[in-house]
């Protein structure tokens, strides 16, 4: 979300773009909670759908933290992104049972289909893959979940088909929309 | 006439809010007085969508598979009508799945509303928290829990007790509870199960552990990927505040206690305890070398009780029925019971809880009614990237965390994933290392370069780079980080692979030295060869192939170089006389 998207100003008057007022007023509610810094982070890629290097400045100004150790959390955790992702997050479950289920047919499937790898984006910025572990449906296995702005739903018992149907069904959705 | 559709994870995943929704048009169009309720997750996952019919005598019927199209006939015939829908009727199977288990962390879940308190405390719910909070004092509480040898269900099995009066003997006043609800081992989601479909449980346990120990704040640690599991808890430490079970003064003691959730950001490593706090202090979550042990220095520093969501809903049990009550169920050494997901090629997947002592074949043939497709059993993997793999020949052995440390696996955190004889088991061990390699936290060296080196070696192995020298190089190195990584997943990062080459040897063997891999599942040992006896010498395979891998000349038959060949497939689809075959 840049300036030229939203046409909005920061109110810090950094210049940098990005609208800070709902994160300032999330950092205002947590200012006083130990160890708050996951918390904000997590926020902030709620805001923002990723960390960018400007809000991660930001963060660092607001909260005293050095951007040093905000990128050393923000890359530990696979949850944290640096680049900005699809409308549709497909987290496909790379767990225990899914594997045994056939979760790497899946993946290629997935790959093959929209021409993406592992944590790429598709050109038309539809779609981001992600492999995770567990998703804890591995009774359903092989699973995954899709995460786009209405929420996320969780797929079960994949199979080639059943995979490129929901694809499409996206596709059409999105593109009715548009 | 109430409703009760199952709405974990699994069953939404299989559309049981479609099957809700229907439920509630079709019984305001009937005008019928029903109520449509929802309740966790039952644990017979493969039986999604679940619903339950319980008429106006208390007759209670369970329907299986429900998905929203039959919801129709179900109301018409058994609703209006008064007759069950046979066809829909949960099978034997299903039956004998939940008849064979004793339920004390799962007992609730799938029979109460998980989002209204009330159905928790007609359930007996809370009942616990006020003997403990009215009837005891801290020390007869650490004390009911060690007599009951309560051990840790999250993995290492250390006696609860014991940690409880640790936290309970520090000087330091402030002190926490910490709920780790950190489930990342794959395979595994009895946490998320208790956290979706029974939170007051866990909550309650955690509220026992703070009267026991002089904490007053407890942190719930949850996975992201667990989100539905996180609105069931934000629901219900709301209604336990709103009812006076969290807060101050609680039931009008003079005790305080508070819960918070912390939302995990995807690190594996995080379910080690000194890891676990790092992450809830907002820095990575490294482990740190220890002593000093979270009993003494956890969260902030303080003394810190740490146990997982699951050992936390035993504890309003043994409060409620005493020490020897507990002592009844499990064995000696192992009291209790435990929560086990049944998973892989299994015909019955789900959700099991039994008492420890139960038998593997138990477990898998009768309760999980067998591997799947009428293959035969080849192993399980219990315990995931942490535990190891058990054979036929483990079929009979108790299920309790002395017997199986002995076999060279662990409990873990209690997966149980089945596979048949299709499946690889090196190709097992290299998708646990490959797990273990990337969620080394990369702290010590042993883990971080030694998983890496392995993961190579087996990299080899499945793609036919393998030497006879490297299965012995394995299990060097297995050796060296099991003696030297500073955390639990360092020192357990081997052992699946030291398990299947224990059980599996011929199979890696196979692999190094005949460049074959048993079960026809290693992609890279996989060779495409032309049936001479079948090739016309067309040479349209010649054509399509990608990498000039086919030579030969016209009406005779053509040959693949195996070494430039990448096993794309195009020759074989090319071929109009089905000649050229995988194998």
């Amino acid at each position: 979300m840049n300036l030229q998207d939203t046409g909005s100003q920061c109110a810090c008057g950094c210049q940098s773009g990005f609208d800070f007022t709902e994160l300032d007023l999330f950092i205002e509610k947590v200012k006083d909670m130990p160890g708050n810094l996951i918390v904000i982070l997590q926020q902030a890629q709620n805001i923002f759908g990723y960390l960018p290097r400007e809000v991660i400045a930001y963060i660092s100004k607001k909260t005293g933290n050095t951007q040093a150790k905000i990128y050393g959390v923000a890359t530990f955790y696979t949850q944290f992104r640096l680049q900005p992702i699809g409308k549709n997050l497909i987290m496909l479950c790379q767990g225990t049972a899914c594997h045994v289920s056939g979760s790497q047919e899946i993946e290629s499937v997935i790959c093959n289909e929209l021409h993406i790898a592992d944590g790429d984006t598709t050109e038309d910025g539809l779609f981001t893959l992600n492999n995770v572990a567990c998703l804890g449906c591995c009774s359903l296995a092989p699973v995954m979940m899709i995460q786009n702005a209405s929420g996320e739903e969780t797929y079960g018992n994949l199979t080639k088909e059943k995979v490129l149907d929901i694809l499409n069904q996206i596709r059409e959705k999105e593109a009715k929309e548009a | 006439m109430k409703i009760i559709v199952g709405q974990g994870s699994c069953g939404i995943a299989s559309g049981a809010k479609k099957t809700e929704s229907k439920f509630k048009q079709h019984i305001e169009g009937n005008h019928l007085n029903a109520d449509v309720t929802i309740a966790g997750c039952i644990g017979s996952c493969y039986l999604e969508p679940i619903a339950d019919v319980i008429d106006d005598n208390g007759v209670h019927t369970r329907y299986v598979h429900l998905t929203s199209d039959k919801v129709e006939r179900v109301v018409r015939e058994h609703l209006l009508g008064g007759k069950p829908v046979e066809e829909y009727l949960i099978p034997e199977s299903g039956r004998l799945f939940l008849e064979k288990q004793t339920r004390i962390a799962l007992k609730n879940c799938g029979a109460i509303n998980p989002e209204n308190i009330n159905d928790y405390i007609a359930a007996g719910g809370y009942q616990a928290l006020k003997k403990a909070l009215f009837e005891m004092d801290g020390d007869q509480i650490c004390r009911e829990i060690e007599k009951s040898g309560l051990r840790g269900r999250g993995g290492g099995g250390f006696p609860t007790g014991k940690k409880w009066v640790q936290v309970k003997s520090q000087k330091e006043p402030v002190k926490y509870i910490v709920c780790n609800g950190d489930e990342g081992d794959p395979g595994a989601f009895m946490d998320r199960s208790v956290m979706e479909g029974d939170p007051h449980k866990m909550l309650e346990g955690m509220i026992i552990a703070g009267i026991a120990t002089g904490a007053q704040t407890g942190y719930i640690y949850v996975r992201a990927e667990y989100p539905l599991a996180v609105h069931r808890l934000q629901v219900a430490i709301a209604q336990a505040e709103e009812a006076g079970y969290l807060g101050e003064n609680i039931l009008g003691s003079s005790f305080n206690f508070s819960i918070r959730i912390n939302l995990g950001a995807g690190a594996f490593v995080c379910g080690e305890g000194s890891a676990l706090t790092a992450s809830i202090e907002g820095n990575r979550g490294m482990p740190r070398v220890k002593p000093p042990r979270t009993v003494e220095q956890g969260l902030f520093g303080k003394p810190t009780v740490l146990n997982n969501v699951e050992t936390f809903a035993h504890v309003s049990y043994i409060i409620l029925n005493g020490a020897e009550g507990y002592r009844k169920i499990g064995i000696e050494k192992s009291p209790g019971t435990k929560a086990f997901a049944l998973t892989g090629n299994v015909n019955n997947t789900g959700l099991i809880e039994v008492p420890m002592g139960t038998t593997l074949r138990t477990v898998i043939f009768e309760i999980g009614g067998g591997v799947r497709n009428g293959k035969s059993f080849k192993a399980v993997q219990i315990g995931g990237p942490s535990g190891g793999c058990l054979t036929e020949k483990h079929l009979d052995m108790s299920l309790d965390f002395d017997s199986l440390t002995k076999a060279g696996a662990m409990i873990g955190s209690g997966g149980l994933v089945v596979m048949d004889e299709d499946t690889c088991m090196v190709g097992i061990a290299k998708f646990f290392m490959n797990f273990t390699e990337h969620e080394s936290c990369g702290k010590c060296v042993p883990c971080r370069e030694g998983t890496h080196v392995m993961n190579e070696i087996l990299d080899d192995i499945v793609n036919g780079r393998g030497s006879i020298d490297q299965i012995d190089m394995l299990l060097d190195l297995a050796d060296t980080i099991t003696n030297t990584a500073l955390c639990g997943l360092g020192k357990t990062a081997a052992s699946p692979v030291v398990s299947t080459i224990r059980e599996f040897k011929s199979e890696y063997e196979a692999h190094v030295i005949d460049k074959y891999c048993p079960t026809g599942s290693c992609q890279g040992l996989k060779r495409i060869v032309i049936d001479a006896a079948q090739c016309k010498g067309c040479s349209k395979c010649q054509t399509v192939c990608p990498v000039n891998a086919i030579s030969g000349e016209r009406k005779k038959p053509y040959l693949i170089n195996l070494a430039t060949c990448i096993k794309c497939k195009r020759c074989i689809d090319s071929c109009p006389f089905k000649a050229i075959v995988e194998n």
